[in-house]
């Protein structure tokens, strides 16, 4: 067996992926395996039982918004008895940042790989405040998701086939060069997004009004073009799955209560230990003892080489980690130690436009101890309230040596 | 009195983390209870409303004003808390400058590029693994580590040896390599000695006297303690020794170590006369010998300050310009033997036992040996020597110091043949002798070199020439003619005889190892430093260009993933 090839082969696809949004849809007609009975969230599978507070929160706000519950206890219900059944996002080529939960007539983006063929999902994102994502399900955060299915989704659907497809690859790496790390900053690419929409927008809307919304929606989050990133970064990653003999790490997601990671070589297999609480700042009146451990599908964005491995390339985030610029390099440099390719669309200019650091290497985790870095938000552990604060989080050890335990068997090494 | 204050800063961009970082700093202000820094966009103010931070002012703040609000036991300590906001922002920059330490030696590696050398000091358990590492990435390696198992020992230097690249160590204590010391070093002048040492202490001892006696070193090469036992068989030394044959700084060599094994001894002398600079021996306890009497470059020393005595002496020797050297041809490929065709039997035989100490295996007719002596004296096999004055060469034939004619055939033959290299002839004259060898051997000679040099091969012929200026042959005219037929003429035979070994020696060596590249030596020191940080400091204050590795156990130590990492290592080479 050659690991070093399986390994070159899983990052060069990885790397040579082509990342287009081409079109807007509910994801029932869409998404492989979606159907009216199940709720895709983040992170490896889980039961409600261990559900933490803003994953409970976000799959009954998924079951209100879908007219099946009306309470938490409705929802608790339901899934437990199995009638609405939990999958992860993973499990059907879709990711979504926090708690992730996306039901079947959510609108979702569709990415598509144009050298590979494959294609990966994403819900929209809410912007900020409180929203589904982080647990809250009142009727202000009903509102919203109903606003967005009902006017937002149709534009922006018009719009991105109006403009042929946006070039989310093209836009991440002209992001990075914008101060963007792609994962918990998304300014640059989200005016960029913006910015290829906006004529589109304006040309497919006949109501000025509703143009203004929409283009306001986008423009006033900054996370907007997170959601497309993440399914951008998740055709990137799928196609370096499944390679035999491959040490690359294919996925890294947290649903809340636990961190799990697939490996390319080790076929469909989680190996998952609780997550852990991030470390960083916080929001007014929020502290370490409000954080909910660590949530979301968004590590898909340093399982693809950007987010925190790109840190370098975002210098004005490295203060999340109370740290300085020289700290922001120094976390790109670290993770160069333990990936096995660099990226060659994705670039750091003060590094000479060196690539970034791309496809986890689980033999470098191991040897160096070091895991990966990963920037993320953090949510209140409490259902609803929302986004406390942002930070750092490393996955836990034990999964990438169970990993690699797993590996010497299955390849009898 | 609890009291809010708030400040307003109109038209001032933060990014929100440097807001948010102000913020924790505000709070952590003995006397403040709570703070707020954020731009005045409508969802920050319901922020700061629920946090009680919101002032009238605040409320009227618009989107891009910089609202900073503070909550404190009383108005003097919120007054003082806004007044520190500006030194608050301006210390943000003042943090460490620290550069990265990279984790492992890959990434040292890619932060120094150019970097030769990497000396590793690890435990001795995790030793050969890093060593294994740094080789894989074409670095040579002063491993000072000890504790290494001798099995590690070979691999690692036959790894390396075949990299073309050195591995000092495993114990190894001292190097110094372009005026800059590895490990534990003296700080000695700049000179043409150039040492191989499997003792560290030794070769600070002698490098130490070297710069007391006025002279100074080009490079003091360590190799480890048990390089020169006959399991290791010296590989590093031979390879240093190989080193500073070639490197143009290095007039004289010194040569020490704790008693060597006898078969590493022999290597090493036999490798040591190939080299044309002088090389003082000092082997601690090795039964004292004062010459070599094979060889005239090599000086057995008795004592270290000898060793260094003998060695600064001999730079002045060295210094002068050793007579005619004729630019030494190149071989093919194929060509590796000697033949020696003699006319006369003592120099034959002298020649025999000389050359055996450069070449293995000499056949020949006049050899005591069973395995050497030629079955089929019409023929020659590797390397041969033949004495045609031998009762079976001369029967019903007059000897060849009169008559050429069997030599002259007998040349032609070897000369044709793909695999020699040299021939090696004797030329006596004087009273009875041929009265002119050269009218008929000069244009022999010429000929086959010509032919030779068709078929792409360069002949070497050197000849031995016996006489005196009163002779009735005419020495000088001899001289003249053969070398303008283009043989290499010595009036000495044991001149004539070490020229040859080692000329055909250094044919030989090629195949074993690949040569180290010299400008591992030439260049300024740039290396990758694991293990002790004294070591980088170290080079850091000599100037060299240095990458100090934060080293940890791989896998934490851990001994099971350990072992998995190398079983997949192993299996990826294999």
């Amino acid at each position: 067996m050659d690991i070093e090839k399986a390994n070159q082969q899983a990052t060069t696809r990885m790397i040579e992926a082509r990342a287009v949004l081409t079109e807007i849809a509910k994801a029932k007609d869409v998404i492989p395996g979606m159907k009216d009975n199940l709720l895709l969230h983040a992170g490896p599978p889980i039961t409600w039982e261990r559900t933490s507070g803003p994953m409970r929160g976000a799959i009954t706000g998924a079951l209100i918004f879908e007219g099946k519950a009306r309470t938490e206890a409705e929802a608790q219900t339901l899934v437990e008895s199995g009638e609405i059944e939990l999958e992860p996002c993973h499990h059907h080529q879709a990711v979504g940042p926090m708690a992730g939960v996306t039901s079947a007539s959510m609108s979702v983006y569709i990415v598509e790989n144009e050298v590979h063929g494959n294609r990966a999902f994403s819900n929209l994102n809410e912007g900020y405040g409180k929203v589904l994502r982080y647990g809250a399900y009142d009727d202000e955060v009903q509102q919203r998701l109903r606003w967005m299915e009902d006017v937002m989704a149709p534009v922006l659907n018009d719009a991105v086939k109006a403009s042929g497809g946006i070039d989310i690859k093209a836009l991440l790496s002209e992001a990075l060069h914008m101060g963007d790390e792609g994962h918990n900053r998304n300014k640059a690419g989200s005016i960029l997004f913006l910015k290829a929409l906006a004529p589109h927008i304006a040309k497919v809307s006949d109501d000025n009004e509703t143009s203004a919304t929409v283009l306001k929606a986008i423009g006033d989050n900054a996370l907007s073009v997170l959601n497309p990133v993440m399914a951008a970064c998740k055709v990137m990653a799928d196609t370096a799955h499944g390679i035999a003999g491959s040490t690359i790490v294919t996925t890294m997601a947290r649903n809340g209560t636990d961190f799990g990671i697939r490996v390319s070589g080790l076929g469909e297999q989680w190996f998952t230990a609780p997550a852990q609480i991030p470390k960083g700042l916080y929001f007014p009146g929020f502290g370490d003892e409000d954080a909910n451990p660590d949530i979301g599908d968004s590590t898909i964005t340093e399982t693809a080489g950007i987010g925190g491995f790109a840190m370098a390339a975002a210098p004005a985030i490295v203060t999340f980690v109370s740290g300085s610029p020289k700290d922001a390099v120094n976390a790109t440099m670290e993770m160069y130690e333990i990936t096995f390719a660099e990226h060659k669309h994705f670039t750091i200019p003060q590094f000479e436009f060196r690539g970034t650091p791309t496809g986890i290497d689980l033999r470098k985790v191991i040897e160096t101890g070091l895991t990966p870095r990963v920037n993320t938000g953090i949510a209140h552990k409490n259902a609803g309230i929302g986004q406390v604060g942002a930070g750092l989080v490393r996955p836990p050890m034990q999964i990438f040596e169970e990993a690699l335990v797993t590996f010497a068997e299955k390849y009898g090494i | 009195m609890r009291t809010t204050k708030v400040e307003i800063r109109r038209g001032t961009y933060y990014d929100s983390i440097i807001l948010m970082q102000l913020q924790l700093s505000l709070s952590q202000i003995p006397g403040v209870n709570n703070a707020g820094v954020m731009m005045g966009v409508a969802a920050n103010k319901e922020i700061l409303k629920q946090n009680g931070l919101l002032t009238a002012e605040a409320e009227a703040a618009f989107p891009d004003d910089l609202i900073i609000s503070v909550e404190c036991d009383d108005t003097t300590t919120a007054d003082a808390a806004l007044a520190e906001v500006d030194n608050l922002l301006s210390s943000r920059k003042s943090t460490s400058e620290q550069d990265y330490l990279p984790k492992s030696v890959e990434a040292a590696a890619q932060m120094l590029p150019n970097a030769k050398w990497a000396l590793i000091s690890v435990p001795g358990q995790y030793a050969a693994g890093v060593a294994r590492e740094a080789l894989r990435l074409q670095k040579n390696v002063f491993l000072y580590s000890d504790n290494v198992s001798i099995e590690d020992e070979i691999a690692l230097k036959h790894e390396a040896g075949h990299s073309g690249l050195l591995l000092m160590g495993p114990d190894c204590g001292t190097s110094i390599v372009n005026n800059t010391g590895f490990g534990f070093a003296n700080q000695v002048r700049r000179g043409p000695i150039g040492l191989v040492g499997a003792s560290g202490t030794g070769l600070q001892q002698v490098t130490a006297r070297i710069d007391q006696l006025g002279s100074g070193i080009t490079h003091a090469l360590g190799t480890g303690g048990r390089d020169l036992s006959a399991e290791v068989g010296g590989i590093t030394a031979l390879q240093c020794l190989g080193l500073l044959q070639r490197d143009p700084e290095t007039q004289v060599i010194v040569l020490i170590s704790k008693p060597p094994a006898q078969t590493v001894t022999t290597t090493l002398l036999q490798s040591a006369r190939t080299v044309d600079k002088p090389v003082v021996v000092y082997f601690i306890g090795y039964p004292a010998v004062t010459t070599d009497e094979n060889s005239h470059n090599i000086h057995f020393a008795r004592s270290l300050d000898e060793t260094a005595e003998l060695a600064v002496q001999l730079v002045t020797a060295a210094a002068t310009p050793s007579p005619a050297k004729n630019k030494p041809v190149r071989f093919a490929k194929d060509q590796r033997y000697l033949r020696g065709l003699f006319s006369g039997g003592t120099l034959a035989q002298e020649s025999l036992f000389i050359l055996q100490n450069y070449l293995p295996n000499i056949h020949s007719n006049i050899a005591h040996e069973k395995e050497q002596q030629l079955n089929d004296l019409k023929r020659s096999r590797e390397h041969t020597l033949l004495d045609l004055g031998e009762d079976a060469f001369t029967v019903g034939r007059p000897h060849p110091m009169l008559d050429n004619n069997l030599r002259l055939a007998r040349f032609q033959q070897e000369a044709a043949d793909p695999e020699v290299a040299i021939i090696l002839m004797d030329i006596v004259l004087g009273h009875g002798a041929h009265p002119d060898p050269a009218s008929e051997l000069a244009p022999a000679i010429s000929a086959a070199r010509t032919r030779a040099q068709k078929a792409k091969r360069e002949l070497e012929i050197v000849v031995v020439l016996v006489g005196t200026e009163d002779d009735p042959q005419n020495i000088a005219s001899q001289m003249e003619r053969l070398r303008t037929a283009g043989a290499r003429v010595e009036k000495s035979n044991t001149v004539a005889c070490a020229y040859v070994g080692q000329r055909l020696q250094r044919q030989l060596q090629p195949g074993k190892l690949p040569p180290v590249d010299l400008a591992i030596l030439q260049e300024p020191v740039a290396a990758i430093n694991v293990g002790l940080e004294s070591f980088a400091s170290s080079l850091a204050n000599q100037t060299a260009a240095v990458v100090h590795v934060d080293w940890r156990p791989p896998a934490g130590g851990n001994e099971k993933l350990m072992s998995i990492l190398e079983r997949m290592k192993k299996a990826q080479n294999n």
